[in-house]
């Protein structure tokens, strides 16, 4: 017995430790490289980076650390456009998510509930579709020449093509668009769980609807308004493609800089601090959404 | 329950927000004229020149085979985090565990791109392993984000499956391993098949995290696409789109039809 007993508890410790050495070391570790790696002077060469730490001939180790590549972004005003622009274009994305996601969510939650499961299913499909694909879509649209300007030309509502391929305009659409389920899924979870009794208390009380939304519905489903607005918003801040396709040259945003700087200017350790740098911006809304998941699934554990 | 007019037009402005792009390009897939937006007849030509691109297909075959791999090494780790996560309750590192499983969530791509590539040419310098990058490299990327999402499906599954069967088959005296082959994989199994799935199609849309880990010679489909349509729209790519959109409605609804016999 005491040996079956023993390998249960190695078994155990098996089970817990594939997946968190696995995390360890193809994702934790990563990170402190790269915080390692924004500390150091950048070279010519491969790597293109310092060593951090030398091996001085005494067999001391020594540290080197140096500032310089996050003074220079400070200093760079392509750098600090980019900063603000980023968490300015998703901030906006994020908000217009919720204009249009929220009343989807409520939509659905209020639909009959044979009709619920596939309305969701509705939503959730576009976000197996690639999203590549999905965001390429709108060039077509978009363009000079797109399917939007020769319909509102061929209604007569415009004479000249509305210039928005390659603008801002373009990139707040895409990124709406492409991280809209996002926002209405959490959404709809938590409205789904409000309970109707509490609309019908709030009417019985001479509440009009408006007024029973802002008192009752809105802000029960603040955990989702929370979580669904973190799932668009930190990716959003860090979003690669859609500026790359959407977006024109003065869209600059941090996803781009950092891969230009990385693949271009192969300047490692300045896009190590570019990536330091984005992280500092969103530790916050990453911590608080993790949070907020926690609670929530001790309280479905419960 | 209130259910206004207002609300309703809004979710169908929602909705039809969502549709309309992907219909518009499944439409122009057929268009005849190399002029994308403007519509010169129909025809399939763009399916025939994309059948016979062979960039597109070398690349997709790789796509897929990557896929494979990492939807199910992720399958694996996500269901082992997702173990202890549900059964192991309280142990020291928990926080450290949520935090790390949960964090490539939401992580931007761009950050975990740059920081395995860091990782991997610093595991190079030191040990000579990985030989370069391609295959190996993009699918351990991929694992990685394919296990956080294979986690919160399997977790939520897992949480609500009834325990009493398992002891019932502790109780006769099956081994835990016995057990979780014989009782908890049949139980959970749907969650474990939505997790590959969902493991496997992330993988196979993947740009921003293979750019920085993909060598010279492992051109996934995404990059190849990604680099053909920033030079602007090609025809081509509204066929491949069309094709990827109606596998992904067949499978989804295929899925659907299955769960939905089950319930009834």
């Amino acid at each position: 017995m005491r040996v079956a007993g023993t390998h249960r508890e190695l078994g155990r410790r098996l089970v817990l430790a594939v997946p968190y050495v696995w995390l360890l070391v193809f994702f934790l570790a990563p990170l402190l490289i790269v915080g390692k790696i924004s500390l150091s002077e950048s070279r010519l060469g491969i790597p293109p980076y310092e060593p951090l730490i030398d091996w001085a001939q005494s067999g001391l180790a020594m540290v080197k650390v140096s500032l310089n590549n996050y003074v220079l972004l400070f200093e760079d005003d392509l750098y600090v456009q980019a900063y603000i622009q980023s968490l300015t274009i998703a901030g906006i994305s994020t908000f217009l998510c919720l204009l249009i996601g929220y009343p989807m969510a409520l939509g659905i939650a209020r639909a009959p509930e044979k009709a619920r499961g596939p309305l969701l299913l509705l939503v959730i499909v576009p976000f197996w579709t690639s999203f590549l694909i999905r965001v390429y879509s709108w060039m077509s649209i978009l363009r000079d020449e797109g399917i939007l300007n020769h319909a509102l030309m061929a209604v007569g509502l415009i004479d000249e093509p509305l210039i928005i391929l390659n603008t801002d305009w373009a990139v707040y659409v895409g990124i709406v668009y492409s991280y809209l389920p996002f926002m209405v899924l959490p959404l709809y979870a938590s409205l789904e769980k409000l309970d109707p009794s509490l609309l019908e208390a709030a009417a019985d009380l001479g509440a009009r609807p408006v007024r029973a939304f802002i008192a009752v519905t809105l802000p029960l489903s603040l955990p989702g308004i929370v979580a669904g607005s973190m799932l668009v918003f930190v990716p959003a801040v860090g979003e690669y493609v859609i500026p790359s396709l959407l977006g024109g040259g003065d869209t600059q945003m941090l996803g781009k800089a950092l891969w230009d700087v990385f693949a271009q200017t192969r300047d490692w350790p300045a896009a190590s601090a570019l990536a330091m740098a984005m992280l500092a911006a969103l530790v916050l809304p990453i911590a608080l959404f993790q949070r907020l998941q926690t609670r929530l699934e001790e309280e479905e554990n419960r | 329950m209130h259910r206004s007019p207002a609300l309703l037009a809004a979710m169908f402005v929602g909705f039809a927000f969502l549709y309309a792009p992907i219909a518009l390009l499944m439409v122009y897939s057929f268009n005849a004229s190399r002029e994308v937006s403007v519509w010169g007849g129909f025809s399939t030509k763009w399916y025939g020149e994309l059948l016979q691109n062979q960039a597109y297909l070398d690349a997709a075959w790789l796509s897929l085979k990557i896929a494979a791999t990492s939807a199910t090494g992720a399958l694996v780790l996500g269901t082992l985090a997702a173990l202890v996560l549900v059964r192991y309750g309280r142990f020291r590192g928990r926080m450290v565990f949520n935090g790390l499983i949960t964090a490539p969530l939401v992580m931007p791509e761009i950050i975990l791109g740059l920081a395995m590539l860091l990782l991997f040419v610093a595991l190079e310098d030191l040990t000579g392993w990985p030989d370069g990058r391609g295959f190996t490299t993009i699918a351990i990327v991929h694992t990685t984000v394919g296990m956080a999402y294979a986690t919160v499906v399997i977790r939520s599954r897992l949480a609500q499956m009834d325990e009493s069967l398992e002891e019932a088959a502790m109780d006769l005296g099956a081994r835990p391993v016995k057990v979780f082959f014989l009782i908890t994989i049949p139980v959970i199994a749907p969650s474990l098949a939505a997790a590959w799935l969902l493991a496997f199609t992330l993988s196979l849309d993947d740009v921003v995290a293979t750019q920085f880990v993909s060598g010279p010679g492992s051109t996934t489909l995404p990059i190849e696409v990604f680099s053909s349509v920033r030079l602007g729209v090609s025809p081509q790519v509204n066929a491949l789109g069309t094709i990827i959109v109606v596998a992904v409605a067949v499978v989804i609804g295929l899925v659907w039809r299955l769960s939905a016999g089950k319930r009834r």
